[in-house]
């Protein structure tokens, strides 16, 4: 059984909204939504902007610097691709610019992560056409 | 112009809940309404009005309510909604319906919660291995979380948990406190799903974790079920069959933004409005059945009704206020965490048996001012009703 490959990790590849943050990752580079309007900045990417709501967004780089917000740490399989993870800690950075992430924290064991702790971008290959940003201590 | 005391819950019907399969979800809400009006003394004919909140495994049936009327065969209602706020909905059920009564729109309604998320054993082998059940029913992911393992609302609510222990010092121990303190409630509701099942404070750290900071014991139950409420007008209520249960106040609170950093529920606001109504502070108050999807729901909103400072909710617990014999009873018949989780229609069936005062081994001594909250998102909304055998 150890000889199966891992199933791959459920990353959602074909959505349009997320295709520039993909893109920018493949080049090893942060990007969050900003609005065309306002200026302010948003991650997850939506269709609107809440502070204003006016339409159009573009995409900005941003320092890949920022803390841990919140963490949990993952005991239940809900997905085969985590079931040799587990436990693993899933961590909120708040960025620097002020979005935050859902992410995970590499580098790092579990019981040694904590809240405020300072926290830089890592780029890691999911797959040939995937890569995921994550974090590691600063 | 003020309701208090204008309208009241005349009628609780509950099906059997837990792991129960001889019912669909439709049969349920059927069977929890039947019960309801033959505890009021009413037939179906006197209803006319209905609202609904779907459980999961009506999915997207949009027009739920229309479904329960025809399954209901009920003709001529004056008033009908499929309703959904998560949790805070069965509170906002019995608003609706205590408004549009006031307003002269109709005058008896039937207030609908039933859920069928778990699957017997033999569906589950026929559904040829696909994950079904309580950990899969709420597994949903948003967006990228799943390429980070970040799935399910247990995930997402352990999140706010360790920023609340982060900020104000919450502790495992607190969290335990609150899981320990509704069992014992629960041992002595013959309906609870874990009335047998005692719970001490090392068993909860015992058992398994789900998602730190939150052991197996920190989540509610998954059921199966339906629970119905009728809501009709005080002077109606007065000639039924069953002592009224008169709506003193009621709110909503739907702070909007990001609790986890507020780490505040819609209590505050939701509170404020219906504690004008019922011209009570929370001094007034004897026995509480607050929304708990988890043990850490449970302490927040002790905090954001003023039962303890803001960031005291576990000590609060901790010093035994919330248990069997203590100064402000909890969740007397054990809430989501050991009794059922029908979602907010659990702390509302438990105010309206605990003000009839038909609590048995579990009634709490005084009954006078019954305090019911609902909770739903990631303390995103809420309901406040406070409830009473007396008229004012």
């Amino acid at each position: 059984m150890s000889t199966d490959p891992k199933p791959p990790r459920p990353v959602p590849e074909g959505d349009e909204q997320l295709a520039p943050y993909f893109a920018a990752a493949k080049e090893r580079r942060l990007v969050v939504q900003r609005c065309a309007e306002c200026g302010a900045l948003r991650f997850p990417p939506r269709d609107i902007c809440s502070s204003c709501l006016s339409f159009g967004a573009d995409w900005v780089d941003v320092s890949g610097r920022g803390e841990v917000f919140s963490y949990n740490v993952m005991h239940q399989v809900y997905h085969p691709a985590f079931a040799s993870e587990v436990p693993y800690a899933v961590v909120v950075v708040k960025l620097a610019e002020g979005p935050k992430m859902i992410s995970n924290l590499l580098d790092c064991p579990v019981d040694a992560i904590r809240i405020g702790m300072p926290v830089e971008v890592v780029f890691e290959p999911a797959s040939e056409r995937v890569t995921l940003p994550k974090f590691r201590p600063a | 112009m003020s309701l208090k005391g204008k309208v009241a819950i005349a009628g609780l019907g509950q099906t059997r809940q837990g792991k129960v399969y001889d019912r669909s979800y439709v049969g349920f809400a059927v069977e929890a309404v039947q019960l309801a009006l033959a505890d009021a003394g009413l037939e179906r004919e006197d209803l006319d009005g209905l609202l609904l909140n779907p459980g999961l495994a009506w999915g997207t049936a949009a027009m739920g309510s229309f479904m329960l009327q025809q399954a209901l065969g009920l003709r001529d209602l004056k008033l009908q909604a499929t309703m959904n706020i998560g949790g805070a909905t069965a509170g906002a059920m019995i608003q609706h319906a205590a408004l549009a009564i006031a307003a002269g729109m109709c005058t008896t309604v039937a207030c609908v919660f039933s859920d069928r998320p778990l699957k017997s054993p033999e569906e589950q082998k026929s559904r040829s291995g696909a994950k079904e059940g309580s950990a899969a029913s709420y597994a949903f992911a948003r967006g990228l979380d799943a390429a980070y393992g970040h799935f399910g609302v247990n995930a997402m609510y352990a999140l706010i948990a360790r920023r609340h222990m982060h900020t104000y010092g919450t502790t495992q121990d607190h969290l335990g406190a609150v899981a320990v303190a509704q069992r014992q409630w629960a041992n002595k509701n013959p309906a609870a799903q874990l009335r047998d099942v005692p719970l001490t404070l090392a068993d909860y750290h015992a058992s398994r974790w789900v998602v730190e900071p939150f052991h197996m014991l920190d989540c509610c139950l998954v059921s199966n079920g339906g629970v119905a409420v009728i809501v009709t007008s005080a002077e109606r209520a007065r000639t039924l069959k069953k002592p009224p249960v008169y709506i003193w106040g009621m709110g909503q609170g739907h702070p909007g933004g990001e609790p986890a950093e507020t780490l505040v529920s819609g209590a505050p606001l939701a509170s404020s409005t219906a504690f004008r109504m019922a011209e009570i502070t929370p001094a007034d108050v004897q026995l509480c059945e607050l929304y708990d999807c988890y043990t850490f729901t449970v302490l927040v909103t002790l905090e954001d009704y003023g039962f303890c400072g803001k960031g005291e909710g576990g000590p609060f617990a901790a010093a035994g206020h919330t248990a069997p014999g203590g100064s402000l009873p909890v969740n007397t018949g054990g809430g989501q965490l050991s009794s059922s989780y029908m979602w907010g229609m659990t702390p509302i069936a438990e105010a309206v048996v605990q003000a009839r005062g038909e609590g048995g081994e579990r009634q709490a001594p005084r009954r006078d001012v019954v305090l019911v909250s609902g909770n739903g998102g990631l303390l995103s909304t809420h309901t406040t009703l406070v409830l009473s055998p007396l008229p004012s």
